[in-house]
């Protein structure tokens, strides 16, 4: 894949070409490509003056990289104690039963991007779904599929 | 421009006597609880009223932090806590904001809006009345729910930065003495004494010194540190330079989650504004002190809570732990002398300086002071945060302030301290919780979480959660955590499909000894505790799931199955409409019936039925 090499050198020169904001950059990067191709991690690495195994290893160790293209909307499924103790692995199944794809996986036209996590700290709303920036909170199995049909009619 | 104390206190005044102006305020929580509740569309709603009412000169909306009470918002308090509305513009916004106005216009009380005590008789006007608020003591949190944390003045207005121009006229030691003598212990987990861990890194050698704030608050079942930089980042920020003045630090960061961005938002605009105002950057009220703070973001990584993974990772590396031989203070970020301390042991330090170490230490227990915020989730009847004196038994917090259980069911456990800590039982709930109290259980405070479980929870499918969530954010950095919470992992996921084996339970107690004692790290030290809580005190659950294959608490989904008890069922049609699958069929008041070879086993019908007429065997 072909990147807008311009525009990365941009947010690097933001950093003022600290290593330190490796991580930093590469979210700001991932945020214009939804996702962090290859060719910028290692355009990256090539201008911090770092070897590229140490630009992949921080890529690949954090959760919030992700080196394969995301979907449109990434729905977050909170599987925090209190979100599973009061049913958010039923709510995972359903998404997954819906969109039929596994958590971790993108809808074949590029809509949604399933994803768990550990917390999203809105415990006494659980169980919580996020997806993007807005936040569902007490959901149910029943309620799975209007959440797909608001972003799907909204993409 | 620098500002002297004469200049806080000419803001302050002039501040006050512009909301004097005002002959109403109202304040609408806008912590991440009440927004995805609705919150920003009642303010929306709230302001055009007042607007097209020709109010707006007199009538003033403000949006502040977390209010604690998550479960019942969107929360609106008018004026000094003399009501308090909940779930407001929860069943139809406009009605709501209709009563609103007509508080507003002629201070008459919506019933509606009041706040119902779990008896649903009683109802609530003030919030200083609520058991939930009224058994707290509110020090870390006092501002939350009062102040714009998006306006410095206001901060200013109710005491703030008083504590950091006293501080500047102290000597540096007479300020750590100071913390010492207050009995203040790190509120991040562990507990260690935040004026000892200044002194020694003041007393370090190396140059230049670092404070930090660790805002990576990933224990699940745990938002005290979001709420805190949400709703009163300028405390944190306070606390900071007070802080770097006395170990001698000029740069400090915050570490601050990925997944909390209006935490970062606020901090951002909080920094900038106090650095408008000369209470940060260079010279310092014109003492010639420099300060600055960084804000970073995390990367999504659980360990990276831990200070040494931190520090790697505020590095620019992958946020792997390191062996402490030599202690941070001493060699930290980039190998310099480096302090660290939580988000809210740094807001407790204002309040410390300006009503003196004697009254911080008057409260709590002998060796606990002060207070504890903690989340209060799970199967309680009133959800949130509250803030306790440390020494409060766990019975008045989850039956007191949490008004008990949710539905009238029964009590079984309370996990505290995150995937550290372990499970408490009923027979622990008179306890007084404090740091040594809660690890002599074999749980720990950790960060404040505290999560209510009821008969509907199965233990073995707590501890199987715990090792879940430790395999996966194990950074795999040492053979102990890594490969030894897997194969705990792999024998309680066993036991919970009914595979079980009679060694599995003498296997497991092995194995988290050898975890406990080979990991490098404090997260793989304590990552057994889960399993090893919930065996000593759950044993007998653990013994039905291997010999009997038996699920008591009906979660294990190999070990049960739900089927509808004919005499019982009303034929309402509830659980067919709520099944996620649509397995269950049958007529309009005929007995219904699950097609168990489609059957998902999530429990739904169970929860919903009203007559108890499904039945787990």
């Amino acid at each position: 894949m072909e990147v807008n090499k311009e525009k990365i050198s941009t947010i690097i020169n933001k950093y003022k070409k600290d290593r330190a904001y490796l991580l930093a950059i590469f979210q700001d990067v991932q945020r214009e490509y939804r996702y962090l191709p290859k060719e910028a991690i290692q355009y990256i690495c090539n201008e911090l003056n770092i070897p590229e195994s140490k630009g992949f290893e921080v890529a690949t160790f954090y959760k919030a990289l992700s080196l394969t293209p995301r979907g449109k909307h990434t729905i977050h499924v909170c599987l925090g104690t209190a979100c599973h103790l009061r049913g958010g692995p039923n709510i995972l199944d359903t998404f997954e039963r819906e969109l039929k794809i596994k958590k971790g996986e993108t809808t074949t036209d590029g809509i949604f991007t399933l994803e768990s996590v550990n917390c999203l700290g809105a415990c006494a709303l659980a169980p919580l779904v996020r997806v993007g920036e807005k936040d569902f909170g007490k959901t149910t199995s029943s309620i799975v599929h209007d959440i797909i049909q608001e972003f799907k009619t909204g993409a | 421009m620098h500002t002297s104390l004469s200049k806080i206190e000419k803001i302050a005044t002039e501040y006050t006597s512009r909301m004097k102006g005002f002959q109403k305020i109202i304040r609408i929580c806008t912590g991440t609880g009440c927004v995805s509740s609705g919150a920003l569309r009642v303010h929306d709603g709230l302001q055009k009223a007042i607007d097209s009412e020709g109010l707006s000169e007199k009538v003033l909306i403000k949006k502040t932090g977390c209010h604690g009470l998550c479960e019942r918002g969107p929360i609106v308090v008018f004026g000094n806590e003399e009501i308090l509305y909940q779930a407001v513009g929860k069943r139809k916004i406009e009605e709501d904001i209709h009563l609103l106005i007509s508080t507003i216009k002629y201070n008459k009380t919506a019933e509606n809006l009041l706040y119902k005590g779990t008896d649903k008789t009683k109802r609530y006007v003030s919030s200083r009345e609520i058991p939930f608020y009224s058994g707290q003591t509110r020090l870390v949190l006092a501002l939350n729910g009062i102040i714009d944390p998006e306006e410095i003045e206001d901060y200013i207005a109710h005491g703030g930065y008083r504590a950091l121009a006293k501080a500047l006229t102290m000597e540096r030691d007479e300020i750590i003495n100071w913390i010492e003598k207050s009995g203040l212990r790190g509120k991040g987990g562990g507990g260690f004494p935040t004026g000892l861990k200044w002194r020694s890194c003041k007393e370090s050698d190396g140059f230049p010194k670092f404070v930090l704030a660790n805002g990576d608050e990933g224990d699940p079942g745990a938002f005290m540190d979001r709420s805190l930089m949400e709703g009163n980042p300028h405390a944190v920020i306070e606390g900071m330079i007070i802080g770097a003045y006395a170990i001698g630090a000029n740069q400090g960061y915050i570490y601050v989650r990925d997944e909390y961005p209006l935490a970062v938002e606020r901090l951002s605009k909080a920094i900038s504004h106090a650095e408008e105002l000369g209470f940060l950057g260079k010279n310092i009220l014109n003492t010639g002190f420099d300060f600055h703070i960084g804000i970073f973001r995390g990367g999504g990584a659980f360990v990276c809570g831990e200070s040494t993974a931190l520090m790697t990772s505020i590095e620019g590396k992958a946020g792997e732990p390191r062996a402490k031989y030599i202690h941070t203070v001493e060699k930290g970020l980039w190998e310099k002398p480096t302090n660290l301390n939580n988000v809210e042991t740094w807001a407790s330090i204002p309040e410390i300086i300006n009503r003196g170490w004697e009254w911080f230490a008057s409260i709590g227990t002998e060796k606990s002071k002060g207070t504890k915020v903690f989340s209060l989730v799970g199967k309680v009847n009133n959800t949130g945060l509250v803030e306790v004196p440390m020494g409060m038994t766990l019975r008045e917090i989850i039956f007191g302030l949490g008004g008990g259980i949710q539905g009238g069911k029964k009590f079984k456990a309370v996990q505290t301290g995150g995937p550290s800590g372990g499970c408490i039982p009923e027979q622990y709930l008179d306890m007084p919780v404090d740091f040594d109290s809660l690890t002599g259980l074999g749980s720990m405070m950790g960060s404040g979480g505290m999560i209510v479980m009821d008969e509907r929870n199965c233990m073995v499918d707590v501890a199987r959660y715990f090792l879940k969530f430790l395999v996966e954010e194990s950074c795999g950095k040492c053979v102990p955590c890594r490969e030894g919470v897997r194969r705990m992992y792999e024998i309680v996921d066993r036991i919970s499909t009914g595979k079980g084996r009679e060694e599995d339970i003498a296997h497991l107690e092995e194995l988290g000894k050898a975890v406990q004692i080979g990991s490098l790290c404090g997260l793989g030290q304590s990552a057994p505790n889960p399993v090893l809580s919930t065996l000593k005190y759950f044993h007998d659950e653990y013994v039905l799931h291997i010999k009997e294959k038996r699920c008591p608490a009906g979660v294990c989904k190999e070990l049960i199955k739900f089927t509808i008890v004919p005499e019982k069922c009303t034929g309402c049609m509830r659980c067919a409409s709520e099944c996620p699958v649509k397995c269950i069929t049958g007529e309009k008041k005929q007995v219904h019936e699950i097609n168990q070879s489609r059957c998902i086993k999530c429990g739904t019908c169970y929860d919903v039925c009203r007559f108890d007429a499904v039945k787990i065997e």
